[in-house]
């Protein structure tokens, strides 16, 4: 395979491509509602009208839009319908020559489109995420291409640096320092792992990538692992996303078929492999020691750090461990520059970032903003409200290693920064909106149940603790607690954060701290202790 | 490589370069409380009793899995962390059935010790009384889980020490459990070879010998370091 031949499989998509075509959602959000039962229903419709031949029925990815699902975009005319069943398929193809339709149209021009940045969802929702000639025929591969034959690693981590990108699993570690430590580690062999254990309660943005657009994750995995000298790597998917499985499974297939993966790739020196390991639901698998644990056959336990991966990870190898979304950035920072990267979002916080926004909001789905966007602008702009129009109280973000946010702090902007110093991570995109009728108690309560659950019981403060505090809330919420309760809740918390061995228990008290500081007076109210201030 | 010089609690120590932390400490002839660290045996930095605060770091490291540096300035012994200490040793003792009363080990326990270590009048949390099992399929050895704090020095012992690998740890959270071969009644397991050396490891009473009174029985926890200082080529 060469640049001539790529291109050659991208023309030919091109030229071979019908006008007509009906872009039907194919992930898993439109499955659950029935998109393939309503792919098949069209097809049958075509096939009766005998136009089968020149209107393409493609299932595509993640159109963003998901609670509005199964969702039907017609091209070229870009018409996009929601909510659309089977029985519509007759009037969905009449639209396609402007016949009269029925079927809710989605509102193109609503803030919910307008307002998105798409750069790692470019792809989702216009290809067909299981042909590798879609991929192409959008420009895939190329940035590989041209960083193997035209770029040292040493200046594809240069550009990464200066990119100014940041590790979208949550923490926010530059991506050019770390993908820089490991390329200097000393190792006979490197790993590079694609951490797709995404666990939040609502958080569903790994998933939808890996389902939409599975090469962009394999391009950007090769380009980082040419950039600090791996030759292996891993994906490590849960295993309760069969379909993000699935489709990366045909996608490594046809890369490796293709020559864009495993020996020398575009006819190169450059060698590299990569396979998938599925995690089998564990959420602390999602912390990256305990995930390459879990790599090793081991039990899926974290130790401590340093060493970092970076150092010593897989087998004791410097290996470079990122998240989906982190990898799904990096072909577009290469392709269009980094000051171009750089230019978008905050000083400190730069490009964008995919949100699932999900809880008491109008529309629920996938996202993609700019950094620095406001809260307020995501709540109700993009996310409409709620559905019934209640008050919007809180966001929490960063799932159970998160915070909950009042409605008082929504023009805080969405960077890392901003939101560690409100309470809150940025974490991995969840991003859950309460109304009114949210009790919050319950909510500490909740994501306290999450982390007892999936404690993996290595270290005493986390595996004791968190189901102390899950005990002392339950007490509370049944009007059994007492004001003693709510300090030895902080002190506990306290521990918690301060000993734990890996981030799972340390952040765990995060909805705790950051209810009690937010909405103390629902603690209170539970005790009696208002009465007692009052007095 | 030349020798490391450290600041613990305000007292200047010399280190052999890449020992640990915890090592350098006890060196230093200061005490500092350990419980899922066993001499002879790898560390897993478990316990979180062993944490200090090193000057520069944010968060706390654990002694025992933290290689010295030079200049490095290490507190072992601050307020906030014996209030810590303390708190990890009450959340052991609410979470399974520690009762020294009706124990084996009353008098030769580790957590036992730490309790009175750290002071511990009361308990402030609420005790989760479980009911494990008690396993004595083992026609020498047996273990009551009701006492274990799952510190694991069975399973590394067994693994390291003796190389068998019949202990692990099985479930997740609050439900971890250490078990032998595939969760199979220990004196069913046809990897043990009966060694004893996962008794000499454990810190509690949850493995004891049967068949022995209170008094008579061993705790001798040094031999695995022993052992593992016998078993070193010295020509």
């Amino acid at each position: 395979m060469d640049l001539h031949e790529l291109e050659a499989i991208a023309e030919r998509e091109q030229t071979q491509r019908v006008r007509l075509r009906i872009l039907c959602c194919a992930a898993a959000g439109c499955q659950a509602s029935g998109s393939l039962e309503l792919k098949r229903r069209l097809e049958t419709v075509l096939t009766a009208a005998g136009r089968l031949a020149e209107v393409d029925v493609i299932p595509v990815g993640c159109m963003g839009l998901c609670g509005h699902g199964p969702l039907v975009r017609l091209e070229p005319s870009g018409e996009m319908f929601e909510r659309v069943t089977p029985a519509d398929a007759e009037e969905i193809v009449a639209a396609l020559d402007g016949g009269s339709c029925q079927v809710p149209r989605c509102d193109r021009n609503h803030p919910f489109f307008t307002r998105q940045l798409p750069i790692v969802l470019r792809h989702c929702g216009q290809i067909n995420p299981e042909r590798i000639e879609d991929y192409i025929a959008a420009g895939g591969y190329r940035t590989l291409y041209h960083v193997i034959h035209e770029m040292t690693p040493s200046e594809v981590i240069n550009a990464i640096t200066r990119s100014g990108l940041r590790g979208r699993g949550g923490a926010g570690y530059p991506t050019g320092l770390k993908w820089a430590t490991v390329a200097k580690s000393p190792g006979e062999r490197k790993f590079v792992i694609c951490n797709a254990d995404e666990g939040d309660p609502g958080a569903f943005m790994d998933r939808s990538v890996l389902e939409s657009d599975p090469h962009l994750v394999l391009e950007g995995m090769a380009i980082a692992a040419y950039a600090v000298g791996a030759e292996q790597g891993f994906i490590y998917v849960r295993g309760e996303y069969p379909l993000a499985i699935d489709r990366l499974q045909k996608a490594i297939v046809q890369a490796r078929r293709l020559g864009l993966l495993g020996a020398q790739i575009f006819e190169s020196g450059f060698n590299f492999r990569t396979d998938i390991r599925v995690g089998a639901g564990a959420f602390v698998c999602g912390e990256e020691t305990a995930l390459i644990a879990s790599i090793e056959g081991r039990r899926g336990q974290p130790r401590p750090r340093p060493p970092y991966p970076a150092e010593s990870g897989l087998w004791g190898m410097p290996t470079l461990i990122n998240n989906v979304e982190t990898f799904a950035n990096i072909t577009a920072i290469l392709e269009k520059g980094p000051e171009w990267f750089a230019s978008i979002g905050t000083e400190k916080s730069k490009g964008t970032k995919v949100f699932a926004l999900t809880g008491k909001i109008r529309n629920t789905g996938l996202i993609e903003v700019p950094m620095g966007i406001t809260l307020r602008e995501i709540v109700t702009e993009i996310g409409g409200g709620t559905p019934d129009g209640t008050p919007v109280k809180a966001v929490q973000t960063g799932g159970p290693s998160g915070g909950c946010i009042p409605a008082s702090l929504f023009d805080t902007p969405v960077d890392y920064e901003s939101l560690a110093a409100v309470g809150s991570i940025m974490g991995s995109g969840g991003m859950v909106v309460m109304d009114e009728h949210t009790n919050m108690v319950d909510v500490a309560r909740f994501y306290m149940e999450f982390c007892k659950d999936e404690s993996c019981g290595k270290c005493i403060p986390c595996r004791v603790g968190t189901v102390q505090l899950f005990n002392m809330l339950t007490r509370l919420r049944n009007g059994q607690g007492s004001g003693n309760d709510l300090i030895e809740i902080e002190a506990l918390c306290e521990l918690m954060r301060e000993t734990s061995l890996c981030g799972l228990g340390q952040s765990a008290p995060n909805p705790v701290l950051s209810t009690l500081h937010y909405f103390r007076h629902e603690y209170e109210r539970l005790i009696g202790a208002e009465v007692e201030h009052g007095s | 490589m030349a020798a490391k010089t450290l600041t613990i609690n305000g007292q200047m120590v010399s280190a052999r370069p890449g020992a640990t932390l915890l090592e350098t400490i006890r060196e230093a002839g200061i005490t500092i409380p350990t419980l899922c660290h066993l001499d002879g045996l790898s560390d897993v930095g478990a316990c979180r009793l062993c944490l200090v605060e090193i000057e520069g770091q944010r968060r706390l490291q654990p002694a025992c899995m933290t290689v010295v540096n030079e200049g490095m300035i290490v507190h072992t012994d601050t307020p906030r962390l014996r209030s810590y200490r303390r708190q990890i040793v009450e959340l052991l003792f609410a979470e399974r059935n520690h009762v020294c009363a009706v124990c084996v080990a009353s008098g030769n326990c580790e957590l036992q010790r730490l309790a009175a270590l750290f002071g511990m009048d009361h308990v402030r949390y609420e005790y989760m009384m479980p009911a494990y099992p008690v396993d004595i399929s083992h026609p020498r050895f047996g273990i009551d889980h009701n006492r274990c704090v799952l510190c694991t020095r069975c399973v590394r012992a067994c693994d390291e020490i003796e190389g068998v690998h019949t202990w692990d740890v099985a479930g997740r959270g609050i439900n971890s459990r250490v078990i032998t071969d595939l969760n199979q009644p220990w004196g069913t397991s046809t990897t043990c070879t009966s060694c004893g050396k996962c008794l000499l490891a454990c810190p509690t009473g949850a493995i004891f010998p049967r068949g022995v009174t209170v008094g008579e029985r061993p705790h001798a926890s040094e031999r695995i370091a022993l052992i593992v200082e016998a078993r070193k080529q010295r020509w």
